[in-house]
């Protein structure tokens, strides 16, 4: 069977391994269908307001872009990526998925009601543990946080991070403050006390401008350039030195494209030679301290043309790298088919399945 | 000045600051920068092992080390010399950089002091350098400015065999360092 992401081959033409997908999106069909894990107190609130939900997703994901969603995915009725079935149908299925990690960015890191957006947040672990991951084996999540409130994410954290299931943390990729701050350290030590991951993922607050210029006028400014954003939180996390902190914490990078982080390094270590007094604890370089902690997502994919591909991929540097990612149910025009035959076999099998596994301790 | 011989004398001991250096020709077209720092003398190659900038020019500033963020340890004995170009830094005594202890190493001279009468040979023969306030008078310069052509070659260098004299060790030149190995990449990817 040929699915979207193959318009010219076949799933068996294209691979014969195992597939492990860390990207795939759970979108939560409309806020009714998180009133049975709320509070009578958080519903009558919503229906109070006529609230309809965050706006965040729209903003990110315009519902009629294929940004957000392929067409041959959009299912009629129902949102895009909404339900079990439809992820089954469109992806674990057709793709012969052993594991796929779901992400729901639902935006709620848009709300500043402290309360309302923890009780929120609670209500959408428990949805993607009732409506996902218990009705699929394959399934395993992330769990999403109250992304204003240290000790309200780890509270939540402490509630549903024992669950089997969630394998990693959500944090969108723009915050109000750098995801790298010390008010941000004990929130890494219940992460790695339960070997979580740091899911660092496409989204977050309108607040936090995608570029130290500020805003963008237009989606193809903001979701083509994301990467500066997480370019920026992986530079604070490095330098403020969380992973001198907390040794054993492991960041994936989702949906934010990977071709920047060779440069990136490349910078990085430059500078740190010789501003490394002011960041003491820092006993490495940069790069060789991202390639320790940070894993990234091959959706999208950040592709040029295959001769000038082979060379940027050889920057990556080894194999461990990357991560097989569909980013389902968004479109992102990356022939997959072409980038893995720029890969040796044994960098291909690590790509599709066992980078991910050994990540996530699958 | 007798460029196959193991010890190269600077100076008199006495005649340097703390805080002096003197950059002298070593033969082979070497330069050796000796310091005076800390009461201590310490000699270097003057060549940064990155880009080969004059260590001479460099500053000398504090390490800080950390064993935990928000914690520094402050070390003020100003034993790091900073490259004047992108500021890598070197111990003095050592050579050693922080940023790539095992990799890359400014190189160290051994500095003793001698006394006169064990150098007489090397400064009747006027083997010996400049001390700094001479090196400064004869080229009009300070001695922060960086190499000069030397060493002078004193006809009538006063030998003082009471007073003790800075002594640098040579050692041959190092030959070149191989290219670093380059990460492994697939040859399929590289096409």
């Amino acid at each position: 069977m040929t699915t979207a992401l193959l318009e010219q081959t076949t799933r068996q033409q294209l691979w014969t391994g195992a597939v492990i997908d860390v990207d795939v999106h759970a979108n939560v069909p409309g806020i009714e269908s998180l009133f049975p894990y709320l509070d009578d107190l958080w519903v009558e609130w919503i229906r109070e307001r006529a609230w309809r939900g965050p706006l965040m997703p729209n903003h990110h994901y315009p519902a009629m872009s294929e940004r957000a969603a392929r067409l041959e995915w959009r299912p009629g009725e129902q949102p895009a990526a909404s339900s079990v079935e439809l992820l089954r149908e469109h992806i674990l299925e057709p793709w012969g998925v052993e594991r796929a990690i779901v992400n729901c960015y639902y935006g709620l890191d848009g709300l500043r009601h402290p309360d309302w957006a923890a009780a929120l947040v609670s209500a959408v672990n428990d949805w993607l543990i009732e409506e996902w991951l218990s009705k699929d084996d394959r399934l395993r999540a992330s769990l999403v946080i109250p992304a204003r409130d240290p000790e309200a994410m780890i509270k939540e954290i402490r509630r549903v991070g024992d669950h089997p299931g969630f394998v990693q943390v959500f944090f969108p990729s723009r915050s109000d403050t750098l995801w790298g701050q010390r008010m941000y350290h004990d929130v890494y030590r219940e992460i790695a006390k339960r070997d979580l991951v740091v899911g660092l993922h496409y989204g977050g607050t309108t607040e936090g401008a995608p570029s130290s210029n500020g805003y963008a006028n237009y989606l193809v400014e903001q979701y083509g350039a994301e990467w500066q954003s997480f370019a920026t939180q992986v530079t604070s996390m490095i330098s403020e030195g969380v992973f001198t902190q907390i040794p054993d914490l492991r960041v994936s990078v989702l949906e934010g494209g990977f071709l920047w982080f060779p440069v990136w390094g490349w910078r990085m270590n430059k500078e740190w030679k010789g501003l490394r007094r002011e960041v003491p604890w820092l006993d490495r370089p940069p790069l060789d301290i991202l390639r320790d902690h940070f894993r990234f997502s091959t959706a999208p994919i950040d592709a040029g043309p295959p001769e000038l591909m082979s060379k940027a991929l050889a920057w990556v540097g080894n194999d461990d790298m990357l991560m097989f990612a569909t980013d389902y149910p968004h479109r992102h025009d990356d022939d997959i088919a072409q980038f893995l035959s720029l890969l040796s076999p044994e960098a291909q099998r690590k790509l599709m399945s066992e980078n991910a596994r050994s990540w996530y301790r699958l | 000045m007798r460029v196959a011989g193991t010890k190269l004398v600077v100076g008199r001991a006495d005649d340097f600051k703390d805080g002096d250096r003197i950059t002298v020709e070593a033969g082979n077209g070497r330069q050796i920068v000796v310091f005076r720092q800390n009461g201590g003398f310490h000699a270097l190659l003057n060549r940064c092992p990155h880009r080969g900038a004059q260590l001479c020019k460099g500053r000398f500033i504090a390490n800080i080390t950390s064993d935990a963020v928000g914690e520094y340890v402050f070390h003020g004995e100003n034993r790091l010399l900073a490259c004047p170009w992108h500021g890598w830094e070197f111990d003095i005594a050592t050579g050693q950089s922080y940023f790539d202890p095992v990799g890359t190493r400014a190189r160290p001279f051994a500095v003793q002091l001698e006394s006169g009468e064990s150098v007489r040979e090397e400064l009747e023969s006027g083997e010996a350098s400049y001390t700094p306030a001479e090196y400064a008078a004869h080229v009009g310069a300070g001695p922060d400015d960086g190499p000069q052509p030397g060493p002078y070659r004193a006809e009538t260098y006063e030998v003082s065999v009471e007073e003790d004299y800075v002594v640098v060790s040579l050692r041959p030149a190092r030959p070149a360092r191989p290219p670093r190995p380059v990460p492994t990449i697939k040859e399929e990817a590289i096409g």
